[in-house]
């Protein structure tokens, strides 16, 4: 079992024509029939002005509706430049994409705020922007995440890195834990899905049994998480939050690291964790050991 | 992006947010000429840096001298700008370094009967943009915020339909304001709140705002910074961009699609990924050492930008070690061995380096990195390349 998902996750890639579109569209082509032989789990593209044509053996259409009526998809993987992006955000869930994964970085926040407004009561759930993806390992991987570093298994990862969830998965199969499904929130200050509607979700999936909630400084997404376990999350969580040595008011690489007003440091996140009953690690090397305690109590 | 005082009220007046008369300078001679032109018995000459706390500031050359001065005559005028230009400006916010003055900003004295704060940000619990005031203006609103919380105002506005009159009322009134401030007031603060959108801030601050003895509402400070990410579509506020004002390391990191923030300590650190980069910081301290940057090369890195971010780490002085910890995903680790080994030739490195590498093509790469005959300690995990770095200062 897994979250996000599954077998029956048909996904197209707005921005299917761009070199990292096309790159990762076909990565993920290649990882989805690995695990799943004979299935077409990536079904085609949408670019404007592009439709009717063929990038290696993608079918491109004009818009997200019409790739959905001819493929029967039901996932959109957002690649398309900063500028549009939020656009293409509303166009898939005005298409009625049940999931739709922006890996894109450099959105503005005030076209974040637009979004987030319009898929109010819409249907659709945003992962992201700028982020690595969901992966659900041995069924289909929706992003920028290497597949093979994911091992199928019992453990949900929520993460704001990307490569700081490839060093979790890594350290998690050294201790031989794998994943039931890896979701990568990105690192703006405004996204689509925060911590507390997936540990909803992987406390409610048979396939999970413990998770790992990976942080950083800004904002208060991890403490609200951390009040949310405490109140409703009955599996083991560990956790990870980076940043403790960052200095205020500094931009750490994502739009939303930072440190503003004496709140969002990594201290406060840690101390909210811990009253919860997570296990954090104070150490980055220390995810994977953090895991398997918090299993074994 | 930030922005000097001067042009966030030359931005705020075109979009009909009230501010003060004022005139931007750069001799002394224009100051003098300012204080005549602006014809009041008291002027106002405002040293321009982007860092806070200029008017308890002082000058390195002149320890008396302050950063923001009241004066009341052209001549006064003239003499405290000779001290201010070219001076060297020390703020509580500026570090011990200070900054350099090279522009005054001369504005008419005001008969304020009182002093209020606002500010603009985005909450992101909220997920819209609020704003903020406070009756004690002119004061550190963190300190407010600590010591009186009670006396901070909150009103979040729809990013699209703008803040309402009837919101911009509630603050009037809860904030004491009389029948014409308010009137005031309902005009002023759904126009900053439009700004603020308008023009893709992240921060908005007046501090303070003040109202006159006529019950005129004015900006008499300005602070605005802007969402780098919505640069591309205001060419205006580029156009305003001061590059001294910023850390020259910093401004060319940026340049080559790098992110780089300088520390204090001596540890270089080279990692791809900002979660990754941070921990990387987190860990070299956890293990007794002191990070002195951060830096994230990205997803991506090629070899033009592992050199660049070596020569960048490597002008830092203090820089006694260097920790590179790279995790390849999609980006194969003896691609970025390559890119690290014709860097370290290009550099000429005098420091120890320690490499840790993880994920894809691992093997090849550390057998790349064996085979290369340079001085290069390998790390095997986290930890250990944490233990290895700060070992390797002491030898």
């Amino acid at each position: 079992m897994s979250i996000l998902v599954s077998k029956s996750t048909r996904v197209i890639t707005q921005g299917i024509t761009g070199n990292s579109g096309l790159f990762h569209s076909q990565q993920c082509r290649a990882y989805a029939a690995e695990c799943q032989p004979g299935v077409d789990v990536f079904v085609g593209g949408v670019t404007p002005g592009k439709g009717g044509t063929t990038v290696d053996g993608f079918p491109v259409f004009n818009s997200v509706i019409e790739a959905r009526e001819k493929t029967g998809a039901n996932t959109s993987m957002v690649f398309v430049p900063p500028p549009f992006c939020a656009d293409a955000i509303l166009e898939a869930a005005d298409a009625g994409m049940e999931l739709i994964v922006a890996i894109t970085e450099g959105i503005p926040v005030m076209d974040m705020l637009r979004v987030k407004r319009g898929l109010a009561g819409s249907k659709s759930r945003l992962i992201g922007p700028n982020c690595p993806g969901v992966i659900t390992p041995g069924v289909a991987k929706i992003g920028i995440m290497p597949g093979y570093i994911h091992k199928p298994g019992t453990i949900g990862i929520i993460s704001k890195s990307g490569t700081l969830t490839y060093e979790a998965a890594w350290q998690l199969g050294r201790v031989g834990l794998g994943q039931s499904t890896a979701v990568g929130i990105g690192g703006d200050p405004i996204n689509g899905t925060d911590y507390i509607d997936l540990l909803e979700m992987f406390q409610n999936d048979p396939g999970t049994e413990g998770i790992l909630v990976i942080g950083e400084i800004g904002g208060s997404a991890e403490q609200l998480a951390a009040e949310y376990i405490k109140t409703h999350v009955t599996k083991p969580v560990a956790g990870f939050i980076a940043g403790q040595t960052a200095p205020p008011g500094k931009r750490m690489g994502h739009a939303g690291a930072i440190i503003s007003g004496g709140g969002g440091t990594a201290a406060e996140k840690i101390t909210a964790l811990r009253a919860a009953g997570v296990v954090v690690s104070d150490s980055p090397g220390g995810m994977g050991d953090a895991m398997k305690t918090a299993l074994s109590r | 992006m930030k922005i000097h005082e001067f042009q966030a009220k030359q931005l705020f007046k075109a979009a009909g947010v009230s501010v003060p008369q004022g005139i931007v300078c750069k001799s002394a001679e224009e100051v003098a000429a300012a204080f005549t032109t602006l014809g009041g018995p008291v002027a106002v000459v405002k040293s321009q840096i982007h860092a806070g706390g200029r008017g308890k500031g002082t000058f390195k050359e002149h320890p008396t001298q302050r950063g923001v001065v009241l004066v009341r005559s052209a001549q006064e005028a003239a003499d405290n700008a000779k001290r201010m230009l070219g001076s060297t400006l020390v703020t509580i916010q500026t570090g011990e370094e200070g900054k350099q003055v090279s522009t005054l900003f001369v504005e008419q004295g005001l008969k304020i009967a009182r002093e209020l704060y606002l500010g603009i940000v985005v909450d992101r619990e909220v997920g819209g943009p609020v704003l903020i005031m406070s009756s004690e203006g002119g004061m550190d609103i963190e300190e407010v915020a600590k010591h009186s919380p009670e006396k901070i105002l909150t009103e979040p506005f729809d990013a699209v339909a703008g803040l309402y009159p009837y919101q911009a009322r509630k603050m009037a009134y809860a904030l004491g304001m009389d029948a014409t401030a308010v009137r005031q007031a309902e005009k002023f603060l759904p126009q900053i709140c439009r700004f603020f959108v308008s023009y893709d801030c992240s921060m908005v601050e007046i501090n303070p705002l003040v109202i006159t003895e006529d019950s005129q509402l004015l900006a008499l400070d300005g602070k605005v910074t802007f969402d780098d990410n919505a640069l591309f579509r205001h060419k205006d506020v580029v156009a305003l961009r001061d590059l001294s004002e910023e850390d020259p390391a910093e401004v060319r990191a940026a340049d080559t699609g790098l992110s780089y923030v300088k520390l204090d300590g001596n540890i270089g650190c080279l990692v791809n990924g900002a979660g990754l980069a941070m921990s990387t910081m987190d860990l070299i301290k956890l293990h007794g050492g002191e990070p002195a940057n951060f830096l994230d090369v990205g997803g991506g890195a090629n070899e033009d930008q592992v050199t660049e971010a070596f020569r960048i780490i490597l002008a830092d002085k203090n820089v006694k070690a260097v920790l590179v910890n790279i995790f390849g995903g999609i980006m194969k680790c003896d691609i970025i061995v390559a890119a690290l080994l014709n860097a370290y030739e290009k550099v000429g490195f005098n420091v120890p380096l320690v490499v840790r590498l993880e994920g894809t093509n691992v093997e090849i790469a550390r057998d790349m990195l064996k085979a290369s005959g340079r001085d290069i300690i390998s790390a095997t995990d986290l930890t250990d390349a944490a233990q290895k770095v700060v070992k390797s200062l002491g030898a």
